[in-house]
C-alpha cells in the first residue's frame, strides 16, 4: 500500500480512501524518493554566487525545494545579511567568531568575502523559502508556526516540502495543520484535480475555520461536483461558526457570572444569613483590590521574584484586611442597629462614602496600577473559542471561594454555630452559642470574602476608589434573584445574570442590554419577591 | 404661632427677603445679596420638595425609596427639553428646529417625543404626567405583590439606576452624558437676568409652600390615618379590611409627582440637566435629608435637605476631601444617635399631627437586647 496517511483525506462519513489518493501517494513516494538522493550531497550553493538577483532568487527556491538539512541555516543567514560570497566564488557564513563553510557548516576562512547583495524580490522569496526549510526544522514549535504561515500564505511552492513534511513528522497536531496547509495550498492552484480538490475540501471542511471558508468559496475554476462539495462543506463551516459564537458566549456569560458571584458571594453572607443590608459591601471588595496593590508593591520593591506569586499572597492578606474591617464595622456600628435593616441601609451607605474618601486621600483619586502575573496573561484557542487565562483564572477562583465557603459553613464550628443563629437566635443563645461573637465572625467572613472578590476584580477592573460601587447594586440582584440565604441560588443567579447579560449585548447593545436585565430583574422580583429558591419554614417571618 | 404656619412664614418670608436684598439694595451695600447666593436658595428650596416627597412615602407610608431622585430628574428633563426648544436658532449650530446636540449627533429631524416641547404648558403637563406614570406602573406591579422594606428599597435603585444608564446613551435622544444645558430663556424671560433668577426663587419656594400644605391636609386626613396605620402595622390594617396596596400606590404616585415638580423647578436654576441626576447616591442623599430634619414630620424635611446641602456648599468649596467624611459621618451619627432628626428634638408638633413613627432602640437598650437574647 503506497498511501502515506498523510495524503489520506480525513473522511469521516466514508472511513476509506478515494481511488484517487493511491495513484497520488505513489507519485509523491517517487518525488520524495529523489529528494532524498538529493540531499545527501552537499547543497549546490552556485546560484548565490551570482550577481544577477533572479538567479539568487532561484537558488533561494531549489535550495528550499531541495530540502537540505543546512537549507535553513543558510537562508537565516541571508536573511540577517550575514552570508558572504568569496573571491572563489565559495559561500560562507559570517558568525560571531569567525566565517564558516555554507555548504558544510566547517569553520574555515574567507579570504576577501563580501556580503551577497539581495533585492526585495530575494527577501521575499527567502521568507516564503524560509517558511518551508523551517517544516522540516527539529524543533516542533518551529515546525507549528511553519505549517500555520503555509496555511495562510497558501504557496503552491511549499507543497512539495509539505508532503515530505508530512512524510516524516511524528507529532499528529502539526501532521495535521501540514495537511490543512497542503489541502489550502492544493485547492489554491488552478491545475489541481478534481480528486485532490475534493480531499482538500474534506480537510479543510474539518479545520472549519473562517479561513478555510474564504479558501473554499475561492476555488478557481472549480468543476460541478468541486462547487457542490465545497458549498457543503461551507454551510457546515457556518452552522459550526454560530455554535462556536454562541459557546463563546457562553464562555463570556460564565466569565461575567463568576466576577457577580465573586462579588455576591460575601453579601449572600451578610444579607443572606445575617439580614444586614450591608451597603459598604463594594468598599470590602474596594479595599481587597488597593490590599493587592500594597502587596504588589511591596513585592516589587523587596522581592520582586515573587511578582508570579504575588496574587497568592494578596488573597490571604485581603481575607484578612477586609474581614478584620468587617468585625470592627460589626462591632462598632451594625450591632446596635439589629432588626431595623433600613437604618442599617443608610449607616452603612455612610460608612461607604468614609471608606471612599478615606482610601482617595491616602492613595490618590487616580486609578492605581495592578500587575497581572505572567500566568494570568495570553490566551488558549479550544475549538472555535478564545479563553483569556485571566477570566479562566477568575471562574476556578470563584469556584474555589464558593466551594470553601459552603465548607466552611457546613464542616467547621463556626458554620455550625452560624447556620444554628440563623435558624433560631434565641434558641441558639439558649445552647450556650455566643450569638454576639458568631455576629461578629459572620459579618468578617463575608467581609473577607468580598476582599478576596477584591484581588480578582484587580485583574480586570480598574482599582480606584470608586471600584465598589460599580457591583454594589449587581451583587445585591444577584442576592435577591437569587434566593436570600441560599448559597447555591446566589450561584446560580450570577451564572443566569451573567450569561443572560452577554447574550443580549450582541442583540441589544451593552448598556441596552444591562438596561433589560434590570428591568426583568425587577419584574421578576415583583412575580418571585423572594427570589428563585426562597427560603421555606419559620426562618421566613423572622 | 401654629407650627406650619411658622414653616410657610420663614420659607416664604425668608426667600422674599433675599430677593429684596438682591434687588432692592446696590452691590456694594454690606447687606446685599447676591444673585448668586439667590439662585442657591432656590436650589435648597428645589432640594427641600425632594425631601419633601420621600419624607411622604417614607415618614408616613414606610416605603425608603432609594430612587427617588429619578422622578426629579424626569420631572427636570422636561423642564430642560422645553428650554431647549427655546434656545431655537440661537444654538451654536442655528438650527430652529433641532437643538445642538442632536445636530452634532447628525439627527436628520426632532424624534417624536420632542414634539410639543416648544409649549410651556404642555412641557409642564409632561412633567408631571411621566414621572406620574412610571411610579404608577412601578408602583402597582410592586405593592401587587407586597415587595416591602430592603426589596423595595433595592429595586426602588435599581430602577433609578436603570435610567441613568438609558439617559447616559447617545441614541436616547436625551442629550447623552453632557445632558442639556445652554437655555437661554423661560417663558420668554432671560435666565440670566437677576430679576428672573429671583423670580424663579419666589416661584420655588411658593410651590414649597402649598406642596407642604397639600402633604400636611393629606397626613392629617382620615386618609392619612390609613397611611400612618400600613406605616406602623401593615398586616393589621389588612386584615381590618383596608387595601394598603392602594393607598400605598396613591401616597407613591403623589409622591412622585412633588419630587417631579421639585426637578422641574430645580433645572432653570442651576442651568444644566445631566443623568448625573440620576445616580443612585443622589437619591440616598435625598433620604439623609430627610433622616437629619426629621422622618415623619414635614417641615424636618425642609429644614434638612436646606442644612445638609448648605454644609455640602460650603464644605466642597472649602476643604472638599472633608465632605464625603463629613456626609458619611452625617449618615452614621443620624442613624445611630438622632434616629429623630433634629425636629425630634424639640416639640413642635400641632393637635392633630400624626404620631411619629415607632422609635426605635437606642444604641444602649439594643446592645442590651442583644446580651439578654
Amino acid at each position: 500500500m503506497g498511501a502515506r496517511p498523510g495524503a489520506q483525506p480525513l473522511d469521516p462519513r466514508r472511513g476509506r480512501l478515494p481511488p484517487s489518493s493511491l495513484l497520488k501517494g505513489v507519485g509523491v513516494l517517487v518525488a520524495l524518493f529523489m529528494m532524498c538522493v538529493s540531499a545527501r550531497a552537499e547543497p549546490d550553493l552556485s546560484q548565490f554566487a551570482s550577481t544577477s538577483f533572479s538567479q539568487i532568487q532561484q537558488g533561494v527556491g531549489s535550495l528550499a525545494a531541495s530540502g537540505d538539512p543546512r537549507a535553513g541555516d543558510i537562508l537565516a543567514a541571508l536573511q540577517a545579511g550575514r552570508l558572504l560570497v568569496g573571491t572563489d566564488k565559495q559561500i560562507y557564513i559570517k558568525t560571531d567568531t569567525g566565517t564558516v563553510s555554507a555548504a558544510t557548516g566547517q569553520p574555515t576562512e574567507a579570504p576577501g568575502a563580501r556580503p551577497l547583495r539581495v533585492n526585495n524580490n530575494v527577501r521575499v522569496a527567502v521568507d516564503t523559502a524560509l517558511g518551508i526549510v523551517r517544516l522540516l526544522s527539529t524543533d516542533p514549535a518551529q515546525r507549528a508556526a511553519a505549517a500555520e504561515a503555509v496555511f495562510h500564505s497558501r504557496d503552491t511552492s511549499a507543497i512539495a516540502v509539505l508532503d515530505k513534511a508530512i512524510a516524516q513528522e511524528t507529532v499528529p497536531g502539526i501532521k495535521r495543520t501540514m495537511q490543512e496547509a497542503r489541502a489550502a495550498s492544493l485547492l489554491g492552484t488552478d491545475g489541481s484535480s478534481d480528486a485532490d480538490r475534493l480531499a482538500s475540501i474534506a480537510i479543510l471542511s474539518n479545520r472549519g475555520d473562517m479561513e478555510s471558508r474564504s479558501f473554499m468559496s475561492s476555488i478557481p475554476n472549480p468543476s460541478p461536483p468541486v462547487a457542490a462539495a465545497a458549498g457543503k462543506a461551507i454551510d457546515s463551516i457556518d452552522l459550526w461558526q454560530k455554535v462556536w459564537t454562541v459557546v463563546q458566549g457562553a464562555f463570556y456569560g460564565v466569565s461575567l457570572g463568576s466576577v457577580l458571584l465573586l462579588a455576591a458571594a460575601g453579601l449572600a453572607i451578610t444579607f443572606g444569613v445575617m439580614g444586614v443590608i450591608n451597603m459598604a459591601h463594594g468598599e470590602m471588595v474596594m479595599l481587597g483590590a488597593y490590599t493587592t496593590f500594597v502587596v504588589q508593591e511591596a513585592i516589587r520593591n523587596y522581592a520582586p521574584g515573587l511578582f508570579g506569586a504575588s496574587l497568592f499572597i494578596a488573597v490571604p492578606m485581603a481575607f484578612l484586611v477586609s474581614g478584620v474591617v468587617g468585625v470592627a464595622i460589626e462591632r462598632c456600628l451594625i450591632r446596635f442597629l439589629y432588626g431595623r435593616p433600613l437604618e442599617t441601609l443608610l449607616a452603612t451607605w455612610g460608612l461607604s462614602l468614609v471608606l471612599q474618601q478615606a482610601v482617595r486621600s491616602i492613595f490618590g483619586a487616580d486609578n492605581r496600577n495592578v500587575g497581572s502575573p505572567a500566568w494570568m496573561s495570553g490566551a488558549e484557542q479550544v475549538g472555535g473559542v478564545l479563553i483569556t487565562n485571566n477570566r479562566l483564572a477568575i471562574i476556578i477562583f470563584a469556584v474555589l471561594v464558593l466551594a470553601a465557603l459552603m465548607a466552611v459553613l457546613r464542616y467547621t464550628s463556626l458554620g455550625l454555630r452560624m447556620r444554628a443563629v440563623t435558624q433560631n437566635r434565641r434558641m441558639a443563645a439558649a445552647m450556650g452559642i455566643r450569638t454576639p461573637w458568631v455576629d461578629a465572625m459572620t459579618f468578617g467572613l463575608g467581609s473577607g470574602i468580598a476582599g478576596m472578590a477584591g484581588v480578582a476584580l484587580s485583574q480586570i477592573d480598574n482599582v480606584s476608589p470608586n471600584l465598589g460601587q460599580g457591583y454594589i447594586i449587581d451583587s445585591f440582584m444577584v442576592v435577591v434573584f437569587g434566593g436570600v440565604g441560599n448559597l447555591w441560588g446566589t450561584a446560580l443567579g450570577a451564572l443566569v445574570l451573567g450569561v443572560v447579560n452577554k447574550f443580549l449585548e450582541p442583540i441589544a447593545g451593552a448598556v441596552l442590554g444591562k438596561i433589560v436585565v434590570l428591568v426583568l430583574l425587577i419584574a421578576f422580583i415583583q412575580r418571585r419577591p423572594r427570589g428563585m429558591f426562597p427560603l421555606k419554614g419559620r426562618a421566613v417571618e423572622a | 404661632m401654629k407650627a406650619s404656619a411658622l414653616t410657610v412664614f420663614l420659607v416664604m418670608g425668608i426667600s422674599v427677603l433675599m430677593v429684596v436684598l438682591n434687588l432692592g439694595t446696590a452691590a456694594s451695600s454690606p447687606v446685599h445679596v447676591s444673585t448668586f447666593m439667590v439662585s442657591l436658595a432656590g436650589k435648597y428650596l428645589s432640594y427641600a420638595i425632594l425631601a419633601l416627597s420621600v419624607d411622604l412615602v417614607w415618614g408616613f407610608v414606610g416605603i425608603l425609596t432609594l430612587g427617588h431622585a429619578a422622578f426629579f430628574a424626569l420631572g427636570g428633563y422636561a423642564m430642560g427639553m422645553y428650554l431647549m426648544r427655546q434656545i431655537g436658532a440661537r444654538g451654536v449650530y442655528a438650527n430652529p428646529i433641532l437643538p445642538d446636540f442632536m445636530v452634532f449627533l447628525n439627527y436628520k429631524e426632532l424624534p417624536w417625543f420632542w414634539y410639543g416641547f416648544n409649549w410651556f404648558g404642555f412641557a409642564m403637563l409632561m412633567a408631571v404626567v411621566v414621572p406620574a406614570i412610571l411610579a404608577a406602573v412601578f408602583g402597582y406591579l410592586a405593592f401587587r405583590s407586597r415587595v416591602t422594606g430592603v426589596y423595595l428599597s433595592i429595586i426602588t435603585q435599581a430602577l433609578t439606576y436603570a435610567l441613568l444608564l438609558a439617559f447616559f446613551r447617545n441614541d436616547m435622544g436625551f442629550g447623552g452624558n453632557n445632558g442639556l444645558t445652554d437655555f437661554k430663556e423661560l417663558l420668554g424671560f432671560s435666565l440670566s437676568a437677576e430679576t428672573t433668577r429671583c423670580g424663579l426663587l419666589v416661584v420655588t419656594a411658593i410651590a414649597l409652600s402649598l406642596l407642604y400644605l397639600l402633604a400636611r391636609a393629606v397626613t392629617r386626613s382620615r386618609f392619612g390615618k390609613v397611611m400612618i396605620a400600613v406605616r406602623d402595622a401593615e398586616s393589621r390594617t389588612r386584615f381590618i379590611g383596608y387595601r394598603p396596596e392602594q393607598y400605598k400606590l396613591v401616597v407613591w404616585v403623589l409622591s412622585a409627582v412633588m419630587a417631579a415638580i421639585g426637578g422641574a423647578l430645580y433645572v432653570p436654576q442651576v442651568g444644566i440637566i445631566n443623568p448625573g441626576e440620576f445616580a443612585p447616591a443622589n437619591s440616598i442623599e435625598a433620604v439623609i435629608w430627610v433622616a437629619v430634619g426629621g422622618r415623619g414630620t414635614l417641615a424636618g424635611p425642609i429644614l434638612g435637605a436646606v442644612l445638609v446641602n448648605f454644609g455640602k456648599t460650603i464644605l466642597t468649596g472649602a476643604l472638599p476631601e472633608v465632605w464625603l467624611f463629613a456626609l458619611g459621618a452625617l449618615f452614621i451619627v443620624v442613624t445611630l444617635f438622632l434616629p429623630r432628626g433634629l425636629l425630634g428634638l424639640m416639640p413642635v408638633r400641632e393637635k392633630g399631627d400624626p404620631p411619629l413613627p415607632a422609635d426605635p432602640p437606642t444604641p444602649a437598650e439594643s446592645a442590651a437586647k442583644e446580651a439578654v437574647s
